[in-house]
């Protein structure tokens, strides 16, 4: 104790150890590791892998498959643009309009998680059936053709991310809704700001943390994902995610595999820099 | 199991050894007898794999064997997919040590099989404890990668060939009638293995599915590509295939009759067919891995090629069993197992079956351009 009290300084630290342990061990180790392993070079027969420094695998993941990786940023866009759309009234609604239902409205978003991620993906896939009902009412509204399916469509895949992903939006949405001070929104309507210029200023500002965490939170999940792709799909719908598990697990090619992993993350990172520094970062941090 | 030798090994090994000097022939087997018992060895199987009491959940044939020759059996049942359980046991075999494991159950559709005799990776049978090996099916015996059966042995076995919904069409019996009739177009899925669809187009375009090679390979793919293109394949599945055709969402499929055989409780009108231009096979085999103890793994093996243990697991797998006399068995009781043609194929559907060439496995070019057909 004598000790602490002499280097005060070193508290923090010492209580940040576990938490840096644990990355270390789990994070730092296992991305060190990864990034070994895409520099190495595969033996097709033995299978066996060696440390090349094989820069190559990197670009030759990129011309091979930039296609699955635009079309997941793609897919993760549209479905995180989606759960926007769908999430932001909804937490509205719970928000604002909740009043003692609030808890249970929003069990309601979190109680389909109880049920594991498989499940639920091959779920849509009864929803979305040939002969479902969505498809036949579609159907009856010319809104496919008679011959048009909805499973095994890019439609199917978009639909099945944004549904997997929705809490992860609409949580943090309620949080940050939630916390704004009723009082400055009538503030604004007593300064002679009509609703919408209202929500404009006030509570859509107020509410970019939520939005901020919501969107990356469903997007790079969303970007890395490969079972909605595979249930919901067909290899025109192949994502990233299902070249880096095919990678893996058929072809155990784990250099080419390493690579692509990290250059999915790299970009992501890019990406998500890019968009904080839109947002601008200071509003975010409040 | 451990690799190292405990005292008590050395001790039988040694008794065995004098046993054998003095008296040769009767006492070592004596010896071996009283020095089995007690042994255990660990089994790495596929899940649902063997018979199994819902009650106690215990192995009921495996207990027999415990019975019968006091040497205990850890049943794990840790084999998911080939590539990844090869992928956890490669490191421990190319340093040289032993995997903990007795037997492990491996498929020669995948490359492994093969790859782990290659590389000696895999201990001989003890076929002197093995004499049951004379109940093996002959279309099984000789396999390429393994032709005198010195280190594997088939635990089940699976067909490859075309399912159909017959509520929804007439019989599809070709593989060109699958990837070609209109009727069918969106409705179609073929495997996502390799072997077994690879060996079923190249039936279709009487190429030998034994001998792929540059042209036959290219055949396939043409082929395959053009189904895709069309829009007829809708997908490449693993077993998912089986709840889309129970649903309508597909009418037909390139299929294993093992799935076919469970979805026929649920559905009287799913059909399984081998097409005239031939069907595959493929078959889990155990394998023993380096450090195993090879006489002990075989006294299981052969314990399960008795026409009656084979029996006892056949009513519960639902695989084709590569056990000869097994259905004379099951026939007094259970009989519809044993006429059930997805379990104990007649002789004309068993000479229709083919292998598929393990050299197409090992190739490549050919992996690659699979995988880019698969999207991925």
């Amino acid at each position: 104790m004598k000790f602490l009290h002499r280097h005060r300084g070193l508290v923090p630290y010492l209580l940040l150890g576990p938490g840096l342990a644990w990355l270390a061990l789990f994070f730092v180790a296992p991305l060190g590791f990864l990034g070994h392993q895409s520099l190495e070079t595969q033996d097709p027969i033995a299978l066996t892998d060696t440390f090349t420094w094989a820069w190559h695998n990197y670009s030759d993941a990129l011309t091979e498959y930039h296609t699955q990786l635009i079309r997941s940023f793609k897919y993760a866009g549209l479905a995180t643009l989606l759960a926007l759309l769908i999430s932001y009234p909804l937490a509205y609604f719970i928000a604002f309009r909740g009043g003692r239902w609030k808890n249970v409205l929003l069990l309601c978003i979190v109680g389909p998680f109880f049920v594991t991620y498989l499940i639920r993906t091959l779920a849509w896939e009864t929803i979305l059936s040939d002969n479902g009902f969505v498809a036949d009412r579609l159907r009856d509204l010319h809104l496919i053709g008679a011959n048009d399916r909805l499973l095994a469509t890019s439609t199917a895949v978009v639909a099945g991310i944004t549904y997997n992903f929705l809490p992860f939006m609409a949580l943090p949405l309620y949080v940050s809704l939630e916390q704004i001070d009723q009082r400055l929104i009538e503030a604004a309507q007593d300064l002679y700001a009509n609703r919408a210029w209202g929500f404009l200023r006030v509570t859509l500002p107020l509410s970019l943390p939520g939005i901020f965490a919501g969107t990356l939170l469903t997007f790079i999940p969303a970007a890395g994902d490969f079972i909605n792709a595979q249930l919901l799909g067909t290899p025109d719908q192949a994502m990233i995610g299902n070249v880096i598990q095919s990678k893996f697990l058929e072809l155990t090619d784990y250099p080419a595999a390493a690579a692509l992993s990290f250059i999915l993350m790299a970009t992501i990172l890019l990406l998500v820099g890019l968009y904080a520094r839109a947002l601008g970062t200071e509003k975010l941090t409040g | 199991m451990s690799d190292t030798l405990t005292r008590q090994d050395l001790l039988r090994r040694a008794l065995v050894g004098g046993a054998a000097l003095s008296v040769p022939g009767l006492v070592p087997s004596l010896a071996r007898a009283a020095g089995d018992a007690g042994g255990t060895i660990v089994f790495s199987n596929w899940p649902y794999y063997m018979d199994i009491n819902n009650k106690t959940k215990r192995h009921p044939s495996l207990d027999l064997f415990t019975k019968q020759t006091g040497i205990r059996v850890k049943y794990i049942e840790d084999v998911n997919d080939n590539a990844p359980f090869f992928g956890k046991i490669q490191a421990q075999l190319a340093h040289g040590k032993s995997t903990g494991r007795d037997i492990i159950v491996m498929t020669d559709n995948s490359p492994y099989p093969a790859l782990l005799i290659k590389k000696g990776w895999v201990e001989k049978l003890d076929k002197k404890a093995l004499p049951n090996i004379k109940n093996l099916v002959p279309n099984l015996a000789h396999p390429a990668w393994d032709p005198n059966r010195d280190y594997s042995l088939p635990w089940q076995s699976g067909m490859t060939g075309i399912a159909y919904n017959e509520k929804l069409t007439k019989p599809i019996t070709t593989i060109n009638q699958l990837l070609t009739d209109p009727k069918l177009k969106g409705k179609v899925t073929v495997l996502s293995n390799f072997g077994d669809t690879v060996g079923m187009v190249a039936l279709a375009n009487g190429d030998n599915p034994a001998k792929i090679d540059d042209a036959s390979f290219g055949r396939v793919i043409a082929k395959l590509k053009k189904g895709k293109t069309s829009g007829q394949i809708r997908q490449f599945t693993g077993n998912d295939y089986g709840g889309m055709l129970a649903k309508g969402d597909i009418i037909a499929a390139i299929a294993w009759s093992g799935d076919v055989v469970q979805l026929q409780a649920d559905n009287k009108h799913l059909k399984f067919v081998l097409p005239p231009d031939g069907g595959m096979i493929w078959t889990d085999n155990m394998l023993i891995p380096k450090g195993g103890n090879a006489h002990l793994a075989s006294m299981l093996m052969n314990f399960y090629y008795s026409p009656k243990i084979a029996a006892m697991l056949e009513d519960y797998v639902n695989y084709v069993c590569p056990v000869k006399g097994a259905d004379k068995v099951l026939l007094k009781s259970d009989p519809a197992v044993a006429k059930n043609p997805l379990i104990f194929p007649p002789a004309a559907w068993r000479a229709k079956l083919h292998l598929i060439d393990p050299n197409s496995l090992f190739n490549a070019d050919y992996k690659t351009q699979w995988q880019h057909l698969l999207g991925a």
